[in-house]
């Protein structure tokens, strides 16, 4: 470790975190910012519903995010996803606790759940070494901007009665036409769903037997085309519902049905105690506080990709990760600045069932005793077979996932404390190497090589 | 060598002592060494303590240590102090709150119960083992060992039985597939349950049916309060509640009392 020569401070897009201003007029020097993941670049994905398409258009979801607010039995569910099909094709279906009310369901702005998912994003930190002969050190800063996904499309529209199938409520909101069904076997509601537009998978049935059973009501929704063209979005908005509920979990089985491969699942909980983790699957951390290469900066979020892959390959796909816990009040480094109450209480965190999120912040109890807690997920049908089951613990203590750059002294340093520095710096490159392999699985000879192109030859390589 | 194993206890105390060390070195947000230690001092010197003011001369603290270890490995808490009140609480149940000359509740479930149902700052982590096949044989192997020293471990095999039935049963009517009711059988804690906690000798039943009548309600209450209240604690929870239920069988279907070694009548509470 190379900690003697650091100085800890961090800067971010127009943000600098209070704690560390007295840090950088210290003459700290140093650096950045969290990246978007991985979540980003895997594999086709649905979430806790599914999506289903209409016609024979392919159904293609890479990864989804969801947003569970919980405090006591008070939950909020919002759902955001990379659906990349038109929209007219997008379809959702959820199975839910309970009826829903319109007053429970709203549409989020999307710009709230990607800067969540900044906020609480894996992230890369970097430090600068002082000159070692003296004791002034630049302060440097950059940014590795967070990339923004988001994404769904509709299908189309539905009616009549079915045997056992009750269509509760139906119900427009914003770009979605919602219903609310409620069965009392499988082969009538998929019936229905599949009259009404919504291409059922063929494993589906079973699944969907299982829920009725649990006396769950079904949350669907596609899109009205009209209305979405007239508000002239690009995207459409993550969707919310929310309810009251002893239930303390996410309903991934149905997600599995059409998957074509594991999927990524990124959980933000948002609760009052602290942590959440799965009760009936093992949560890990991922690897964190690791120093890594330099040339990392560039390649983060490939980087960061084939680590969460390599973890999850030491779990043998049966890890639930956590990649961030942490007050929601404060962060250090910050890889977004915290989220502001109006945004917090637009994810539902203090909210109500019945409570609109995005006009009445009288609805809100507290914001910044929120604690948010990152879940990173890949499962499929045989690694996870059964849905998520989550515990909120009184467990506070903060964790981020977080890499460290450590750039060494540019300039010269011609005194005997600079030539010890300069000759032991090889030596540091190669453990960052290994560190790096470790992490990601990569071979050293290509980490060396992107190392020595990188400026950063490590002891003992050609 | 046959002394030292002829105490169950003993299998006990190494076989916890394992899952501790394992638990330590290779579980995320697993049991933290100054908390462990709390919880089993504060355990072995309230043992002390009660033992002394009770009038008694023989301070054993095996059983102590047993549960100093369960508390160890099944709690989690934000302070320090309350796993060493944990600790307290669960052997002073042992000295207080007896039927019949012997303690009604398991002592370290109780104190699990207790504390989670008075202080937000504890919790369980019934995912912590996962459903790592090796860890599930380690868990199987080790306790193993016990039930051949205690004989009447018997109940952990009807519990994981009847539990395993209730699981299948639930699955088929909600025609679910094997993998489920395999996934959740496979659970780390729920072996740790079955094998340290339900089948813990003093608080089970004398005789061999009363202890599957014992076994088979708790295993389908804990189902009740897990699936339909949605309970996490739920199998502490239902062996807690149904503890009373031993003194009452044991005057029902009288059979010989446990004794820790066949030779000393009664040696530790």
């Amino acid at each position: 470790m190379t900690e003697g020569f650091m100085t800890k401070g961090i800067v971010t897009k127009g943000f600098v975190t209070k704690t560390l201003r007295s840090r950088l007029k210290a003459g700290a020097a140093v650096v950045v910012i969290g990246a978007q993941l991985a979540v980003t670049s895997g594999p086709a994905s649905a979430f806790c519903g599914f999506y289903v398409a209409k016609a024979d258009a392919k159904m293609f979801n890479k990864s989804s995010k969801v947003v569970l607010a919980r405090i006591g039995q008070q939950t909020a569910i919002t759902m955001a996803s990379d659906y990349e099909g038109k929209p007219s094709e997008f379809a959702l279906v959820v199975p839910v606790p309970s009826f829903i009310q319109k007053s429970q369901i709203s549409v989020v702005d999307t710009k709230t759940v990607d800067h969540l998912d900044a906020f609480t994003a894996p992230r890369l930190v970097e430090y600068y070494d002082p000159n070692p002969c003296e004791q002034n050190y630049p302060v440097l800063a950059f940014d590795i901007a967070p990339t923004a996904r988001l994404g769904a499309v509709p299908a189309p529209p539905s009616q009549h009665a079915y045997p056992g199938v009750k269509v509760e409520a139906r119900y427009d909101v914003a770009e979605y036409e919602i219903s609310i069904l409620s069965a009392e076997q499988s082969d009538g509601l998929i019936r229905w769903l599949t009259d009404n537009g919504y291409k059922i998978p063929a494993g589906a049935e079973p699944v969907i037997g299982s829920y009725i059973k649990q006396k769950m009501h079904f949350f669907v929704a596609k899109v009205n085309i009209k209305r979405f063209d007239a508000l002239g979005r690009a995207y459409l908005r993550p969707l919310q519902v929310r309810y009251e509920t002893n239930k303390f979990m996410l309903p991934l089985r149905l997600g599995t049905v059409n998957a074509n491969g594991p999927q990524d699942l990124t959980v933000y909980a948002l609760t009052r105690r602290g942590r959440v983790e799965a009760t009936n699957y093992r949560t890990v951390k991922v690897p964190s506080d690791i120093n890594v290469p330099l040339f990392v900066a560039h390649d983060f979020p490939n980087v960061y990709k084939a680590l969460f892959d390599h973890a999850v390959a030491r779990q043998n796909m049966h890890g639930v990760f956590v990649e961030y816990a942490w007050d929601m009040g404060w962060c250090d480094p910050c890889a977004a600045p915290p989220l502001r109450q109006a945004e917090l209480a637009e994810l539902g965190w203090g909210s109500g069932p019945g409570a609109n999120p995005a006009g009445n912040s009288s609805a809100l109890s507290g914001s910044s005793d929120a604690f948010v807690t990152r879940l990173h997920v890949r499962y499929d049908a045989q690694s996870f077979p059964e849905d998520l089951n989550f515990i909120e613990t009184g467990d506070r203590e903060n964790f981020q996932a977080r890499y460290i750059l450590n750039h060494p002294y540019a300039g010269a340093a011609s005194c005997a404390d600079g030539k010890r520095y300069e000759a032991a710096l090889p030596e540091r490159y190669r453990r960052e190497a290994d560190n790096l392999a470790g992490l990601t699985g990569w071979s050293s000879q290509s980490i060396a090589a992107r190392m020595a192109a990188a400026g950063q030859p490590i002891a003992g390589a050609k | 060598m046959r002394t030292l194993w002829s105490d169950a206890r003993h299998f006990q105390i190494a076989a916890l002592s394992s899952l501790l060390l394992i638990n330590f070195f290779s579980i995320d947000f697993g049991a933290k060494p100054l908390y462990s230690v709390l919880a089993i001092a504060a355990a072995l010197l309230t043992q002390i303590f009660c033992t002394l003011i009770s009038g008694s001369r023989r301070i054993d603290l095996r059983s102590a240590l047993v549960t100093g270890l369960s508390l160890s490995l099944l709690l989690r808490a934000d302070a320090a102090w309350l796993p060493a009140l944990a600790g307290v609480v669960a052997i002073a149940s042992k000295f207080i709150l007896r039927i019949d000359g012997r303690h009604i509740f398991n002592p370290a479930g109780f104190a699990i119960v207790l504390l989670l149902s008075l202080s937000s700052g504890v919790w369980i982590s019934p995912g912590q083992w996962g459903t790592s096949l090796w860890l599930a044989t380690l868990l199987v192997f080790l306790a193993l060992l016990v039930l051949q020293a205690a004989q009447r471990s018997d109940i952990a095999l009807f519990f994981l039985g009847a539990h395993g039935a209730l699981l299948l049963a639930r699955a088929s009517w909600l025609g679910d597939p094997l993998a489920i009711p395999l996934h959740q059988m496979q659970s780390g804690s729920l072996l740790i349950f079955a094998f340290f906690m339900i089948s813990d000798p003093k608080t089970t039943p004398d005789s061999r049916v009363a202890r599957l009548f014992s076994a088979v309600t708790i295993a389908t209450l804990g189902h009740y309060l897990a699936f339909f209240m949605q309970m996490r604690p739920a199998l502490y929870v239902a062996l807690i509640a149904l503890c009373p239920l031993t003194a009452l069988l044991n005057r029902l279907i009288p059979a010989k009392k446990f004794a820790w070694t066949p030779t000393i009548q009664g040696a530790s509470s």
